[in-house]
This record gives structure tokens, sequence and C-alpha cells, in this order.
């Protein structure tokens, strides 16, 4: 299980000092995820949760433990080789969507392509396969405070994937949008799911969380919970 | 990522905040455009007086009373204190030396000139027949001074254009009579207008031979001896030698200061080269106040693009990356606004050359690279902190920030 596992956490601690108290976000966390599953990690403010995903998605080290990454230690890689890593194996989506204001959508679902160094002519049409895709083709030159939430959304998901990372992490992604685009978005992920991609999803939605086949729960910085619905065809394996 | 990317990526960064950009690159242009537009006024300032000098004449030799008297054109010299007067004899001595072509001596006094029932002030200048070739005058009129014995002054007067003009008016003034002085002299010739040197304009000169001036002066000192040598290559020679002749012929006494143009124009060149040196380190404290702008815009974006930053470093950019980004975006600031800047420089030194045509005020080269490349380091120096502010943000904290 251990060689297929796609991300394997062992004993890790993260403590943050603010001021000068110590803060224990997380503690003794033991997790092994499997490629293609689909997680929900829930658990009240300050319980942890945002840290884990940060820590998964590397851009936060533990202050002990081991990270393995598709069987390779992450947690001795120095900064360049880590913003390697994020680059192609990781996708990040955020609550408040983060797409650059000044940039059309198109560019912005271009920039990890930019930032990654692949020439303009692949970027192009990989863009252009994306935009269709997500159906935003009539988008394309919109800049964000031209689109609508769940378009903003949608964007933000087109370029977290351009290069077909091999986790999806999102955290609240549907927290500003209204329940039916919130909707659309989680579908959007699902079938990115089922195409195989691990989707992590950080939530305090419970009905979000429950859509889930694995739902971890968090409290005080460890994890109370870690159930799988046993209808799960992934988990049955 | 690709160099071009960072480049095409920091300016969309730049023309994202048009307004500040904008500020910004006036700033730069204008401290640009002051090293520019005041070194063109030093080094036009430095031609102009080279200019003057160089209209004296070439090869020019030129012997003063007094030694090492700088103090130019005094009407003091007339009445000269100095223990020899430099006279007519000491100039026909002059033009016996090996490698003197000609001597022009010169004796200058105010007067006025009188005719047609109109009275005038101008500049009285006794001298030879050579003297309108060793200044290399140019005639409008008629012939210069003719060639006559030293010592025999006769009745001619040449006059300058603006002289003519306000006395004589269309009228053609070719041997008409005027009355300088006491003295009744016939005017056989006008010179040709703008003609310049030693600071004062040829317009208003009247010209006599250099005897009638001394007997309307009562004196027989001279202001000047202009000697021509041969060759520019004998000046120096030539120099020593009237030199030697003089002090010969005042019994021994060096009492005259002899000096080359050459050395008149290497002083002047000297002075006014520092000159634009200074207005030039002047204007690079608004360059370097530029640069400081440069750096606190930078700051600011930093700051207010936290979350982008954050973002870019989530989706993979390594903070060399990120340094890039900012450090070009600086570069292409200062670059833009060194560009506009001589582009200003240049459109105003070309109006100060149509305000003041005489004036050559050509900004040198040396000063708009000097500008530019001032312009483009403090760009770079002033961008290297905000780059590294940015490269250094913890991604976690900028992206929790909006």
């Amino acid at each position: 299980m251990t060689a297929e596992s796609l991300i394997e956490l062992n004993g890790i601690e993260r403590t943050f000092i603010l001021g000068d108290s110590k803060v224990h976000a997380l503690r003794n966390i033991n997790l092994s995820i499997l490629p293609g599953e689909y997680i929900a990690v829930m658990g009240p403010s300050g319980s942890g949760k945002s840290t884990l995903l940060n820590l998964i998605g590397l851009l936060d080290g533990p202050d002990e433990g081991t990270y393995r990454l598709e069987g390779r230690d992450v947690t001795t890689l120095d900064p360049d080789e880590l913003a390697a890593v994020r680059s192609r194996r990781i996708g990040f989506i955020f609550q408040s969507f983060h797409l650059v204001p000044r940039l059309s959508a198109a560019c912005n679902i271009e920039l990890p392509l930019t930032l990654a160094g692949i020439p303009a002519s692949e970027r192009t049409t990989r863009v252009s396969q994306a935009l269709k895709e997500y159906g935003l083709e009539d988008r394309a030159h919109h800049r964000p405070n031209e689109l609508s939430g769940g378009q903003r959304q949608r964007v933000a998901i087109a370029r977290a994937t351009i290069l077909r990372p091999a986790v999806l992490l999102a955290d609240e992604p549907t927290g500003n949008l209204d329940r039916t685009t919130g909707e659309e978005v989680v579908r959007l992920l699902e079938a990115l799911n089922a195409q195989g991609m691990t989707l992590i999803v950080v939530t305090h939605d419970q009905a979000l969380g429950a859509r889930a086949r694995r739902q971890i729960r968090m409290e005080d910085g460890g994890v109370v919970s870690d159930i799988t619905s046993t209808e799960s065809p992934v988990q049955a394996t | 990522m690709r160099i071009l990317d960072t480049f095409r990526f920091a300016g969309q960064a730049a023309t994202g905040t048009p307004l500040r950009t904008g500020l910004l690159i006036l700033a730069m242009s204008i401290g640009v455009a002051a090293v520019v537009i005041l070194t063109a006024l030093g080094d036009g300032a430095r031609r102009y007086v080279v200019g003057e000098f160089s209209a004296i004449g070439s090869n020019l030799v030129i012997v003063l009373p007094g030694r090492s008297e700088t103090r130019g054109f005094n009407p003091a010299n007339l009445v000269t204190s100095t223990p020899r007067d430099l006279t007519v004899d000491d100039a026909a001595a002059l033009l016996r030396l090996s490698g003197v072509e000609r001597i022009s001596p010169i004796l200058i006094a105010t007067t006025e000139i009188n005719a047609a029932g109109k009275l005038r002030e101008a500049m009285l200048l006794g001298t030879n027949a050579d003297y309108v070739r060793v200044r290399q005058m140019k005639m409008g009129l008629g012939r210069f001074l003719s060639k006559d014995e030293v010592g025999h002054g006769s009745a001619e007067v040449v006059l300058g254009a603006l002289i003519r003009q306000e006395i004589f008016g269309a009228e053609n003034p070719l041997g008409k009579t005027v009355r300088i002085g006491d003295r009744r002299l016939r005017v056989v010739g006008v010179l040709s207008e703008g003609g310049r040197g030693m600071g004062m304009s040829s317009d208003e000169l009247v010209i006599v031979p250099v005897a009638t001036a001394q007997a309307m002066l009562n004196t027989n000192t001279l202001f000047r001896i202009l000697v021509e040598a041969r060759s520019r290559d004998q000046l120096g020679e030539v120099k020593t030698r009237v030199l030697k002749m003089i002090t010969q012929r005042h019994e021994g006494e060096e009492d005259v200061t002899v000096i080359t143009q050459d050395a008149v124009l290497e002083t002047f060149d000297k002075i006014l080269n520092v000159l634009t040196l200074g207005v030039a380190g002047i204007a690079a404290i608004s360059l370097a106040v530029a640069g400081i702008l440069v750096m606190n815009v930078m700051l600011v974006s930093v700051t207010q693009r936290t979350g982008e930053i954050g973002l870019l470093k989530a989706i993979g950019a390594t903070s060399g990356a990120i340094r890039r980004l900012f450090m070009v975006e600086a570069i292409l600031l200062s670059l833009t606004g060194g560009m506009v800047g001589v582009g200003l420089g240049y459109f105003g030194a070309s109006i100060l050359r149509q305000l003041y045509p005489t004036f050559p005020a050509y900004p040198p080269l040396w000063a708009v690279a000097a500008g530019f490349g001032t312009a483009l380091l403090s760009g770079v120096i002033f961008g290297v902190m905000p780059a590294r502010r940015a490269a250094q943000l913890d991604p976690i904290q900028a992206l929790s920030k909006r």
C-alpha cells in the first residue's frame, strides 16, 4: 500500500509561535492518500486543516515527520525544487480565486505554463483547449472583474489543472459563491476527480463535505476521525 | 520562466497602474532631460566662446603691453602705465622676423562720428591694411584701408555695417566725407555685416589708419599687435621670436605678454568644460531622487501585489523568478523614463537653439549617455531592495492577504 500511495504523511508536527505562546497547528498527523481519492477535510476554525493543506501543497514544511509525494521524500528539497514540484504536480484552488486582476482570463490560465517556461506556441493551444473544456471561450479576453463568481472560479480551476497535476487542493472552493454556482463548481471538481485527479477539499460546509468518499475531521491540530464511505469503489481496492 | 515572458509580464504589471507608472516615468525623464539640457547649455557656452576666439583668425600671436595682463580690453590700457609702450616701430620690427606673414597694430578708443547731420558714438579702431586679412574679415562695399607707409596717416575710413546704415541709410557712402573727432575722413569701404570677435561686433567699428588714429588721440602707444605666423606649426617659434625681439627693443626688459590663440582657447575650453560637468552633476542629483522614487513605487507595488506574489509562488514560481520580475519592472520603468528624458532633452535643446540662434546648444553625446546610464543604473540599484522583498514573501501569508 505504501508504494502505491500518492501522499504519505508520517508523524507530522507543525508549531507556530504567536507572540510568546506556541500554537500546535498539527500534531502527529499520519495520513496515506491514494491516487484518485476524493477527500474532504473538515473541522472548526483553527483546527489546522488549512495548515495541513498548505503542507500537502508544499507551501509549508513540517517541523518534524516525513512527507512522501509519489514515493519521493519532499521534506528535504530546497525551495527551487519545491517550486518545480508545485508547478507540475499540485494545483491550488482558493476561496477568493486569486486571479491576477490586470490579466485576461486566458492570460491567467496561461500563467503556470509561462512560469514553467513552456514555449508560446504550445501555450496557446493548451490555453484554447482549456477555455473550451471549461466553457470560457467567449470570456477569454475578459478581465476577472468582468467575470461572474462562477466564471472566476472556473478560470481558477482551469489555471490549476492546465499542467495536469496529480493533486488538486481546494480551500473552501465554494465559500465565495452562491448555492447554484457553488454546486456547478463542485460538479466540475468531481468530474476532474472522476478523470483520476486526486481531490482534497477543505471546507466548513457539511453538505459539501458529505459528498466526498473519504472524510477527515480535524480538531486542535489532530485527526479525530477518518471515515471512508463503504460504497466507494475506489476504497474497495 | 523565459526572458521574453518575464519582460512581457513586467511590462503588463507596469501598465496595469498607468497613473503611477506615468508619474514615475515623468519624474525620471525630467531628471534625464535636466542633464541633457543643462549640459547642452554648458557645452553651448563653450562652443560659443571657442567660436568667438576662432573668429579672431587662425595662426595668431597676440602681443599685449605689460606682463601677464589678462584684463582684455580696458580704456585704462590707452593711458598705459607700463614701463615701455608698444609702438608702431615695434610692430614694424616684428614684420621683419622670419616666419611672420603679416602684422597688424591695433589701437582702440571710443569716438564720435558725425556726418550728414547725424552724430553717433562709435568704436575707433586704428590699424593697417593687413588687418582685414589677419582677422579674415569681409568687405561689404568698396575696399579696405590702402597700404601706406607707416607713420603717414591718410584720411581714409572704413565703416562697420551698422554705422553705415544708421548714418547713410540706403545711400552709397563711398567717397562721402565723415567727421570723426576733429578730422574729416573719406569713406573708402564698408565691412560686411555680422563680423565678430574679441567680444565685440565689427558692425559698430570705424576703422582708420593707425597713424591717423594716433594723431587723433595724441598718443604713440598701441593697444595690441596681432602677428600672423606663416603656418600653424611655426606658431611656437614665432611666439618665442616675437618675445625676444620686443624684449631686445625694450632694453632687455620683458614688459609685454605674448599669447597665442591656442592658449586662450585651451583655458576657456577647460573652464567651460568644468562648468558643464558642474551643471551635469547638479542635474544628476535629480536623477538620484528619481531613483529613490523608483524604489518607493516598487515597494508600494510589492505591498499591493502581495496576493499575486503568493499566487505566483503557489503555482510554481521560484523566488528567483519573482525577483527577476520585479527587477525587470524597475528597469523597464527607468529605461522608459530615460528614453523619454533624452527625447525631452533634445527637444528642449532645440527650442533653446530656436530662441538663440547664435548659441550652439547641442547636448554633448557623453552627457546624454551619462544621463541615460545613470537613470538605468538607479533603476537597477533601487530595484534590488523591493525585488528582494517580493521574493522573500512567505506564500501562505501572502495568499491570506487580499
